[in-house]
């Protein structure tokens, strides 16, 4: 079946990654100071979502320049936009379909490809029913190749299973806020950051992973408001925290049910809000009894006095903001961790004012308007739940379908490969996802995609994942089709096309809106621009909580975006919800909710004793399909490290650079130490952006939050030890050891 | 730019390079990067520094030069060595208190941070300081700097000699030492 054409040496060779260093046309040629035109656009990788304009020639994107008008990163970027410009006319580029054949993969004319793809779809729907075949979307999609993939999957394929990366990010936080206030947005834009007194930020690599971010946290500081960070890394934002709360992974719980403990105990709770705007509090109040911060810190590894000072800060402060990002949202209790966050945020009152609120750092691209409208396997657009018979006769009506034709809540994204893994799931169509490097538990990921009957990827890349297709489409990137995104604050912009497409390479939208005609479903996509997929989107988010109805191109070019809900043409947009603490509920309470301690999936023991946590570095994104073909990034950080504290490396004999292999108990890897005294000294780190003997999903496991069904990627049970000789891939440079541990490039 | 200051300040930096990858896609660079970058001690720390050259009143590196081939304009700005006079001979190299001149073998020619003259004579802010994300290379006005917590001061001793810069430093008050272990700050029953 879906077994790799080739050798991964062979693969590499003709696809990639390669390293793009230098604009099309070199340095020194004349027209790159003048190019025909500049773009306003975005940056097309994480979740702020920054405004760039990009210097176009001839189709070519040759450069970039700072867009200073734009309101939330005013000029600023981070390496990653700096070069994303290089991701065009990239060798790598994939130009035409590919099949796969006894020869590896051969380029093929989009007639065969696509009358191909569709034959083959519809062959194992025929013979396994519609729920055979799956879906997989992607957060790095404009929102108006999400909705179309949640169609695509509804009606063009009628099957329960569509999902999406976006999974892998912040859908804790999503539940939990979907539970607490009945939206899934941060409540607050950006611009409250700096009228905070006190800003807590709990499992975000801000500097890393939210470049950006930073700079409205340093501005609160200049205002005089005071930082506390906790994490199990020094990470870059904690170098001038006034309070550094070193946690232990997947203990995120303890601290905040105890930091509610102590709110509760020296009665600094704010009585009038829990009383006019909140429900549940007395739940609540009984299940953080026992957490009080002595018994907590034997938990957290927090000191009690550090945890009883966090809290007095935060409660005292008559405006104080809660940020938090993957490392409380990656547990197997993700959505617990964010509720207790949400508990504290109302128990001190602090929402729906000024310089208040707690706020979710949406990590991919658009990780928040991807999961507004369709692409998730159990909600319909404009954020409406797919078991409520209202939004489903909503939708079906702007789809021209009957209701009762709307598939029931499907797998998500682990699910989905579960059930490929097992049998049941036989034909799986991607865009936009790598699991191969992504999901965890690497090897089992692998198993699933050889075992597919028909695999199809769309992409401009050949993935690691795509690898494993039969069929290859060549799709666009994020500059060659125009679009909205929604940004991690709640703001829609405008994504403009810059280019064409290369060579044969098509739009997405046109791939699938061609593939549900060759389905014989084109009167449901009769698409011909990405204006009309958005004319579309409007009505059918109409009157749900992610309303998109009063947005359109023009209004987000005037105002620089617009902050959904906007529910009419002349309504302006919500940038701050939840003012005066009125929730989405029909009663306007905010609900608690408890958060009950749960051990992790993956818990340490004698064999396993060290905990490994797994995250990002500033100069990579997500899977690294784009990022690892950018010379000028692979250089900031070129491999994967394990970061060890000098205790446990002294106590296994490890110095730096020295190779180490981390074991847990699906397999294990071999990487280049490095020594660090800004992590825990019973924690490893690894960055996750790597594929295959480097990727730390290797060693991470499937355990999900049973509610939000995401990865306990931040806590897994590993050993360690050094090394018997570096490992196969290592490169001369790497085998040479350099006697500078100061220096990680 | 008239009104406008360059300012530095490494307790903001966040290590991203995006300073570095910038300067780099300047097409009078082609390539190099003519910020000076460095991690302090990461071993030690997530501490990191980015920073420009300072633009000395008195430049060193000018006065060490045999070849006369580093010049100051009138705004104050220390341009790369004239190509035409530069002997690569390193001199600069190796006077410069702050260690700013870089010479590019392939050019054979020292190159330094010029406050992108090609920007700031047209009005547009240097490159670092526009896309830098913390701030720690900031172009601004002395008003925006004042609402800092930080103070900016121009003037350096390196041993006896007295270094009056046209680029702000950016110093910290009220801290008298710096917690570098994490261990520091945890509670333990057992250490690991």
């Amino acid at each position: 079946m879906a077994k790799s054409p080739g050798t991964l040496e062979q693969l590499r060779d003709q696809y990639g990654p390669h390293l793009n260093y230098t604009p099309d046309g070199g340095w020194s040629r004349e027209p790159r100071t003048k190019p025909d035109r500049l773009v306003k656009t975005h940056c097309c990788f994480c979740g702020q979502q920054c405004g760039i304009q990009l210097k176009v020639r001839e189709n070519h994107i040759i450069g970039f320049e700072p867009w200073e008008d734009f309101p939330f990163n005013r000029g600023m970027l981070c390496p990653k936009g700096v070069k994303r410009y290089l991701q065009s006319n990239h060798q790598d580029r994939l130009l035409d379909p590919l099949l796969r054949t006894d020869r590896g993969f051969v380029k093929s004319s989009w007639e065969e490809a696509m009358s191909f793809t569709a034959r083959r779809l519809r062959e194992v729907q025929d013979r396994y029913g519609k729920d055979s075949v799956a879906v997989y979307g992607g957060a790095s999609l404009t929102t108006e190749k999400s909705y179309l993939m949640g169609k695509f999957a509804r009606v063009a394929l009628g099957t329960r299973h569509i999902d999406y990366n976006g999974r892998l990010c912040m859908v804790s936080a999503g539940v939990a806020y979907k539970l607490a206030f009945d939206v899934d947005r941060s409540p607050i834009p950006w611009s409250e950051i700096p009228k905070a007194q006190v800003i807590f930020a709990i499992g975000a690599n801000v500097g890393e992973c939210a470049p950006i971010t930073t700079d409205y946290i340093w501005r609160c500081r200049d205002n005089g408001g005071k930082l506390i960070v906790a994490d199990p890394r020094m990470t870059p934002i904690s170098r001038n925290a006034d309070l550094f709360l070193p946690l232990r992974p997947g203990t995120d719980l303890a601290l905040l049910n105890a930091m509610l403990h102590v709110v509760l105990r020296d009665n600094l709770q704010d009585d009038t809000f829990i009383e006019q705007h909140t429900s549940g509090f007395e739940a609540v109040k009984a299940s953080v009894e026992r957490f009080d911060p002595r018994m907590a810190a034997e938990m957290t590894g927090v000191p009690p006095e550090a945890i009883e000072k966090a809290a007095h800060m935060f409660a005292r402060a008559d405006r104080a903001i809660a940020m938090h990002a993957r490392g409380l949202e990656h547990q197997s209790k993700g959505v617990e961790n964010c509720s207790a966050l949400i508990n504290l945020t109302l128990a001190t009152g602090h929402l729906g004012r000024e310089g208040c609120g707690c706020t979710m750092i949406t990590g991919q691209g658009n990780g928040q308007g991807g999961r507004e409208h369709g692409q998730k396997c159990d909600q319909l657009p404009g954020q409406r739940s797919l078991l409520d018979p209202k939004a489903r006769e909503h939708v079906a009506g702007v789809w021209g379908i009957s209701p009762d034709e709307l598939p029931q809540p499907g797998y998500s994204a682990q699910e989905i490969m579960n059930a490929i893994h097992a049998g049941e799931i036989k034909a799986l169509f991607s865009i936009c996802f790598n699991p191969a490097v992504s999901l965890p538990n690497a090897d089992f990921t692998r198993e699933a995609l050889e075992k597919l009957e028909f695999f199809a990827v769309t992409d401009f890349f050949l993935s690691e994942t795509a690898r494993y297709a039969d069929v290859v489409l060549a799709g666009s990137l994020q500059e060659e089709e125009e679009g909205v995104t929604c940004s991690a604050e709640g703001r829609v912009i405008h994504i403009q096309r810059a280019v064409e497409p290369p060579a044969n390479a098509r739009r997405d939208s046109e791939i699938i809106c061609d593939l549900a005609r060759r389905l014989g479903k084109g009167k449901f996509f009769p698409f011909e621009t990405p204006r009309e997929i958005f004319e579309e989107l409007r009505e059918a988010s109409r009157g749900g909580h992610a309303d998109y109805y009063g947005i359109t191109y023009e209004k987000i070019d005037t105002q620089m975006g617009v902050f959904w809900p906007c529910p009419g043409l002349d309504h302006p947009g919500t940038p701050h919800l939840m003012q005066d603490g009125i929730s989405f509920y029909p009663d306007g309470k905010c609900r608690f909710q408890l958060a009950k301690w749960r051990e992790s999936g993956d818990p340490v023991d004698a064999t396993f004793p060290i905990y490994l946590t797994t995250g990002r570095v500033v100069s990579q994104y997500l899977s690294g399909t784009q990022t690892r073909r950018i010379g000028g990034l692979v250089d900031i950080y070129p491999e994967p490290r394990v970061e060890i504290h000098p205790r446990m490396a002294e106590q296994h004999g490890i110095v730096d650079r020295d190779w180490v292999t981390i074991t847990t108990r699906r397999s294990e890897i071999t990487l280049q130490a490095s020594v660090v005294r800004t992590i825990r000294p019973d924690t490893v780190f690894i960055p996750y952006h790597w594929a295959d003997r480097k990727s730390a999903n290797m060693l991470t496991h499937r355990t999900l939050d049973p509610r939000s069904k995401i990865p306990e990627f931040k806590v897994s049970a590993c050993s360690i030890r050094k090394a018997d000789g570096a490992p196969s891939w290592a490169t001369a440079e790497q085998l040479v050891k350099i006697d500078s541990p100061g220096a990680v490039k | 730019m008239y009104g406008y200051e360059f300012y530095v300040d490494p307790s903001r930096c966040i290590g991203c390079q995006s300073c570095v990858k910038a300067c780099e896609e300047c097409d009078t660079h082609r390539g190099h990067s003519m910020i000076n970058f460095d991690f302090v001690d990461r071993a030690e720390t997530i501490a990191t520094a980015a920073y420009v050259c300072w633009h000395c009143e008195d430049p060193t590196c000018a006065q060490v030069c045999p070849a006369d081939a580093i010049k100051k304009g009138e705004d104050g700005v220390v341009m790369s060595a004239l190509k035409p006079r530069c002997i690569a001979c390193e001199n600069c190299v190796l006077a410069c208190p702050f260690g700013i001149p870089k010479i590019i073998p392939e050019y054979e020619q020292m190159m330094k941070c010029d406050m992108c003259y090609d920007r700031t004579s047209v009005g547009k802010k240097p490159m670092c300081a526009t896309v830098c994300p913390s701030q720690a290379l900031a172009y601004l006005r002395p008003e925006e700097i004042a609402a800092r917590r930080e103070t900016p001061s121009n003037v350096f001793y390196f041993g006896a000699q007295k270094i009056i810069t046209q680029v702000y430093m950016m110093t910290a008050s009220g801290s008298d030492s710096v917690t570098l272990d994490i261990a520091d700050f945890m509670w333990e029953k057992a250490n690991v």
